[in-house]
Order: structure tokens, then C-alpha cells, then sequence
């Protein structure tokens, strides 16, 4: 097959900190190499200039096929990845019927691949039906593809079962991925426990909820040698925990998402249901924290967090309306903020959203190097738009609706077939 | 003309959502207009404002107290008035919100009050709505025509709504009536007391400029109003308080405590009262100290203030 040579690209490999312009080679879905010309008789693509970076892995995507194919479908969700420059994802369990059986957990990894435009590799569910009592079968579930185990959007309640889990999962080398969050503090509560939920008169999660599961868990993983990932950590003290724990060697590691760095609670404003997720949005001290955080290295990982909701779910009174907000489409935006307002270099800006979430997943992915899958972004790094939430591809419930970004998506290729722009 | 700016604005009408986002001179404008429909109402009413208007009352929670107010104060001034309760599941009732306001629409409702178990619910239907929404009580959220009665009743007696000292007691957490008379008393320039225990108050209700008592005795020293709050049943127990008489021994209001507060204080509550548990009987019953039944009274006049306020602009344009 012929080569294709991206050129004139500031080409950028997050985990090697390279960062030049150059032009980087093709071929058979493969990144060849990166060099100085275009080889003879390669076809050209002109970069303009922009930024060609790994395609993001994002490693927290909420699946609604199989179960609720009319919030987003796979096929949906392939195409607003695309749009997002996200080109291998982490999928969550919590389907219906949920990711338990070695050969659903197939199905969805083979029907992702049949649009050719996205790895999903599936977190399988930690707990059969993702009920939070019996182990699922662990290591048939990776045999099928899982890469990691969680029960999704719900909590491991039970301090025995994450025990089990955490001793268990060692004998296969995966992660157990937790939904911090102490369900009896977060039973019936709409938003983070405060002034503006006290006002608008909506019933309260208090921060410590994600704090208490979070030294829980910690503490599990010391007495098992188990490997916990927290998801969307979002609270200065729970930050803080992992940060200790990681110094004391426990094998902890953690993601936020964008909102929880973006945004906080007084998104809500009066009851707009887009802005309900699972955690709540925090006050503004949690939210620099988390910037902190991303700064120092204690967060691993940048993901979407991206959870699909229709007008049915979200068109509610606020207590009534379904947590979870779309993201992907906004992923590269959202996190480029934190490099135009210097909290963030560009290159570790980028790690977070490439091969550090890679890294954890054990994908090839990730890299702008020989060998590597040619999975790209191709981003203009200082474009401005606005995200409307009637403009997206994927499920329209952004809690990002209005907000103007800066940085935006030119093209999207992956195994070096172009799937965007 | 402050009357045209009344209430909140939103979709294509104004709306009375709530205390919060009203100025001072918003809310003294509905309460001078309510005085002078006591007058009137003493005199059998004006009978012809809101003659041809249509008003629906819709229930999704269970009040007699606050819609036979509404109703009634729709029918002195002459409006058409339909009653509605929903009933269902309270699981599906919100789905239905938005089909309600479309069903409501279709039928050119000029006023449609409502009360919902939902925070926010008067909002999202205002969203939607052709009609004038006036909040009957949304979940914890608002109930902004108590607070509006209770404020005609306390400057009734005490002349004036600044540089008072109010006392809240009961399950702050839980109410919305409560939420609205911080809202109006502080914006008036009243000192607002919360006494609780600490379960009861919600969190970082001291942002809204009140004061949080967990023992009585301190919290009623020198007020000038000890509003009570009724305290529902299945708060006890497993969830808020161990038990009633737990409670009505360190937050029931009796004699003994009542005798803390200044001698002229006033008692009130929005009903319906628990005799026992949040107010002794002898106190609820006492007319020297209790206006709970002039609150009933008020209650209709606000209403029809409320409701004339609310549709004087689209008479005008009639």
C-alpha cells in the first residue's frame, strides 16, 4: 500500500514530550515514521500547520447499546468520537443487560470495530449484573476483551465485595474501577450539599461522600495489593488522599473530567437539568483543586465521562431528571481551556487525554511513534467556537451548552483511514 | 410602575416563582394591594377584575387549605376557575409536566396555580406556559404566597417589616415556607433566627444571612415573631428525630418557651398545625399570642393581590 505523509504538522508524541514540525509517514495503518520530507509517491495531507497528535483514548464512555439504543446507538457514539478526535475508548458496563458475559462484552468490542472509526475496550462488570454482590467471572471477561472491571456508573458498596475484587482481579493484573461515592450519604441527592442546592431547594450529596469511599478503597488496595482507579475524583479532600496513597506506594490511580475542571455547582443556575451529573458538579475551591491536581501529576487521566441522555430523561424537574452529561465531542475543547489560561502545558495537556489513560489500559494507542496505530487528531489549537448543544453529533446533553471554546477538531483518522474532517 | 414588573419573567409571561429575585419595593406593592382587598373583601369583594379570566388550580400534592384559598380569591374577583389533581404514580408525575403545560396552552388558561412535590416544577412549566404561574409550593423550594401572607399578617400587628426579629422553628430542611420568609424578611431588613436541631437545618443556610439556633430557649430570647413549622410525620424515627415527644420537648413550642421571646410576640404557622409535637395547644389557641386563624384570612387577600398583579398586563392589552 502506498504511504501517506502528513505534512507540515506540529507533530507532538505526549509520552516522549516530542513536540516539532515535521512531517510524520503512513503506512498499512501504521505510523512508519516521523521525518523531515514526504517520501516519493506518498499521498500528501497537507497539516497546515496545526497539531497532529494521537487520537484521544478517553477511558470513561457510557454505552446505551445494547438497552437504550434510542439515547445512542454504538453507531452514534462512533461518529461523535470521530468528531471529538477520539479514537479508543473505554466503554462502561452498566448496558442493559450489563457487560457480565464473556460474549457480550465481544459483541460490543466487534460491533464498535465494524464502523471502523473507534476501539471500544470494554470495562467489564466488576460484579454480575453489576449489582454490587457476586464477583463476575473475571478472567473469562478479559479473556473476551475487558480491560479493566468496574460496575459503571454505580458504586462497589460493599466493603467485602471490593475486597474480594481488588484480591481477586490481581491474579488477572486489572483494575478495579470505582464509582467513588458512598451510596447511603448519596441516596436521593440531586446536586453537591451547599448553599445553591439549599436555595434551590434540592436535596444534598455532601462532598465527603466521595472523600469516605475514596480512604475506604485506598485502604483496600494496601491490604489486598489490588490496583483501584477512582473515576471523576471531583473533591479537594479526596484528591488528597490519593495523593498521600500514591507517595505511601499503594497502587492508586485516578481520572477527572472536564466538567469538574470547567465548571461548578453555580452551573446548575435554576434547575437546568443538563448540568445534573453523577458526581455533582463541586463548589468552586473543589473545582481549583482538581485544576491542582491535573498540574501536579496526582490525576492520571483525563476522560469524557461522556453519558448519553434523551429530552425524555433530562426534560424533568431537576431531582427527577437522569444524572449524566455528553462529552466527547467537547473533550479536547474543555481541557485545551486549561492550556490557553496556563494552568497546563500543552504536551501534559495531552498526555492526560493519550498515553497516560493508554498506559493504565494497556493499548498500544496513544503514541505518535514507529509502530504505533495510526490513530491522529489533527486540531487547530487556537480556533474559536461556541458549543451549542443542537450541533453535536453524539447525544445532545452538554452541561457545555453556550460556552465558548478554543481549539478545534480538523480531522480525525484512524489506522490511518481518515473517519473526520 | 413597579405593579408591570412585578414577579419573574420567563417564556412569555410573568410569573410569581418565588420570594427570591423580588425587590422591596415588589413586595411592599403586593402587600399594600393586599390590604386593600381586606377592606373590600370585608365589604363582599370587588367581584369584576379578573371577570372572563380562567384559572386552573393544579394539585399534585394534597392541599385543601391552600387551594380553597386560591379559589376562593379567584372567585371574588370575578375569574372562572377550574380545580385539578392529578393523580398517578409520584414517580410518573413529572413526565407529565410538559404535557400538561401543552394541554393547559391549548386551552388559553389565563392563571394557572400550581403545586408540585418537584423543586422547580412552577419554573419548568412557566418555561412552556402561555399562562401566568403563581408557585402553590414546590418541593423544598419555594411557597412564596405564604411567606407574602405572613408578612400582611406580621406589619398588621407590628406596623412595620424591618428591624424585626423572627424566630423559624421546626424542619427548615424541609420546608419551603420556610426558604421564602428568609428570602422576604431579610430582604425587608428583618433579623431571621433558624432554631433546629442540627438535622434539621439544611446546609449552608447561614449564606443566606440568617442566624442557626439548635437550642430553643436561646433562639426565642427577645423575638418579635416565633413562626412555627409543622414537622411531618415520617421524619421521625428512622430519618430526622428519635421521636414526637423527643422533639416537642426540646423544639415544641409551649408556654414556658413562648415566655422567653418578647411579651408581645406573635405566634404563627402555616398549618396544617401537629398539636403536640411542633406547638402546644394552649399556645396555638391562645388570641392574645396565636394569629394563625388572621393568617387564613390573609391568605385570600394575597392571593387576590397576587392575581391581580400578575394579569395587569395582558388586561391592559385586552
Amino acid at each position: 500500500m502506498t504511504a501517506t505523509a502528513f505534512t507540515d504538522a506540529r507533530l507532538i508524541d505526549p509520552g516522549s514530550g516530542l513536540d516539532r514540525m515535521g512531517v510524520l509517514v503512513v503506512r498499512d495503518g501504521l505510523i512508519e515514521a516521523i521525518a523531515d520530507a514526504a517520501p516519493e509517491g506518498a499521498a500528501i495531507v497537507d497539516c497546515g500547520g496545526a497539531i497532529l497528535a494521537p487520537g484521544l483514548v478517553d477511558m470513561r464512555v457510557g454505552l446505551r447499546e445494547p438497552g437504550e439504543e434510542h439515547k445512542e446507538s454504538l453507531a452514534v457514539l462512533a461518529a461523535a468520537a470521530s468528531a471529538g478526535g477520539v479514537t479508543t475508548v473505554m466503554a462502561l458496563p452498566d448496558t442493559d443487560p450489563p457487560l457480565d458475559e464473556p460474549a457480550l462484552v465481544e459483541f460490543v468490542a466487534r460491533r464498535a470495530a465494524s464502523f471502523g472509526s473507534v476501539t471500544v475496550l470494554p470495562c467489564a462488570a466488576a460484579t454480575k449484573g453489576c449489582a454490587g454482590r457476586e464477583l463476575a467471572e473475571l478472567g473469562l471477561l478479559q479473556e473476551a476483551g475487558a480491560v479493566a472491571f468496574g460496575d459503571g456508573r454505580r458504586a462497589i458498596a460493599e466493603a467485602r465485595t471490593m475486597r474480594l475484587a481488588l484480591s481477586y482481579a490481581r491474579a488477572f493484573g486489572a483494575m478495579i474501577v470505582q464509582h467513588p461515592e458512598e451510596p447511603s450519604l448519596a441516596q436521593g441527592g440531586a446536586m453537591t450539599e451547599g448553599e445553591t442546592a439549599t436555595r434551590l431547594g434540592l436535596p444534598g450529596i455532601p462532598a465527603a461522600a466521595e472523600a469516605l469511599m475514596v480512604a475506604r478503597d485506598i485502604r483496600l488496595a494496601a491490604l489486598t495489593g489490588g490496583h483501584v482507579h477512582f473515576a471523576h475524583v471531583t473533591t479537594a479532600e479526596a484528591l488528597e488522599l490519593i495523593r498521600r496513597a500514591k507517595t505511601d506506594g499503594v497502587r492508586v490511580t485516578c481520572d477527572t473530567a472536564p466538567p469538574y475542571f470547567d465548571l461548578n455547582e453555580t452551573a446548575v443556575g435554576e434547575w437546568r437539568t443538563y448540568a445534573k451529573l453523577s458526581p455533582p458538579l463541586r463548589t468552586e475551591a473543589d473545582r481549583q483543586a482538581v485544576v491542582a491536581a491535573l498540574a501536579d501529576g496526582t490525576i492520571d487521566a483525563i476522560a469524557s465521562d461522556h453519558q448519553p441522555q434523551d429530552t425524555d430523561a433530562k426534560r424533568l424537574p431537576f431531582a427527577q431528571a437522569e444524572a449524566g452529561g455528553s462529552g466527547l465531542e467537547t473533550l479536547l475543547a474543555v481541557t485545551l481551556g486549561l492550556v490557553h489560561t496556563g494552568r497546563l502545558g500543552l504536551v501534559p495537556a495531552l498526555a492526560l487525554l493519550t498515553s497516560r489513560p493508554a498506559a493504565l489500559l494497556g493499548s498500544p494507542a496513544g503514541r505518535l511513534e514507529a509502530g504505533a496505530p495510526a490513530d491522529l487528531v489533527l486540531f487547530d489549537l487556537d480556533r474559536a467556537w461556541q458549543v451549542r448543544e443542537e450541533a453535536l453529533v453524539g447525544a445532545h446533553n452538554t452541561p457545555f451548552d453556550g460556552r465558548p471554546v478554543q481549539g478545534k477538531v480538523l480531522g480525525t483518522w484512524k489506522a490511518g483511514r481518515r473517519v473526520f474532517g | 410602575m413597579a405593579e408591570s414588573g412585578f414577579g419573574q419573567k420567563a417564556g412569555r409571561r410573568r410569573h410569581l416563582l418565588g420570594i427570591g429575585g423580588l425587590d422591596p419595593g415588589q413586595i411592599r406593592a403586593a402587600l399594600d394591594l393586599a390590604e386593600t382587598y381586606i377592606s373590600l373583601n370585608r365589604q363582599g369583594g370587588p367581584r369584576d377584575v379578573l371577570r372572563g379570566r380562567t384559572l386552573v388550580n393544579l394539585f399534585f400534592e394534597n392541599s385543601t387549605r391552600t387551594r380553597t384559598s386560591f379559589e376562593l380569591a379567584g372567585k371574588r374577583l370575578g375569574a372562572d376557575i377550574v380545580n385539578m389533581s392529578p393523580s398517578g404514580s409520584s414517580v410518573s408525575k413529572g413526565e407529565t409536566l410538559i404535557d400538561t403545560a401543552m394541554t393547559l396552552n391549548a386551552m388559553h388558561v389565563d392563571m394557572l396555580v400550581v403545586r408540585h412535590d418537584q423543586s422547580g416544577a412552577a419554573a419548568l412549566l412557566a418555561q412552556k406556559l402561555d399562562a401566568a404561574v403563581i408557585n402553590a409550593g414546590d418541593g423544598t423550594h419555594e411557597h412564596p404566597t405564604q411567606a407574602l401572607l405572613d408578612a400582611v399578617t406580621i406589619r398588621r400587628h407590628k406596623g412595620t417589616l424591618e428591624n424585626l426579629t423572627v424566630a423559624i422553628c421546626g424542619d427548615v430542611l424541609h420546608s419551603r415556607v420556610a426558604r421564602s420568609n428568609i428570602l422576604l424578611l431579610t430582604t425587608m431588613g428583618s433579623r431571621v433566627r433558624l432554631i433546629a436541631p442540627p438535622t434539621l437545618i439544611p446546609s449552608g443556610v447561614a449564606a443566606m444571612g440568617v442566624e442557626v439556633f439548635n437550642d430553643m430557649a436561646e433562639g426565642l430570647k427577645g423575638a418579635d415573631i416565633v413562626m412555627m413549622l409543622r414537622l411531618q410525620k415520617e421524619r421521625m424515627g428512622r430519618s430526622f428525630v428519635p421521636s414526637a415527644r423527643e422533639y416537642f420537648r426540646f423544639y415544641g413550642l409551649d408556654q414556658a418557651k413562648l415566655a422567653l421571646a418578647k411579651p408581645d410576640a406573635l405566634v404563627m404557622h402555616p398549618g396544617p398545625m401537629n398539636r403536640g409535637v411542633e406547638i402546644d395547644s394552649a399556645v396555638a389557641d391562645d388570641l392574645q399570642r396565636s394569629v394563625i386563624q388572621e393568617q387564613v384570612e390573609m391568605g385570600v387577600a394575597v392571593r387576590m393581590a397576587v392575581l391581580d398583579l400578575l394579569t395587569r398586563d395582558t388586561r391592559a392589552n385586552a
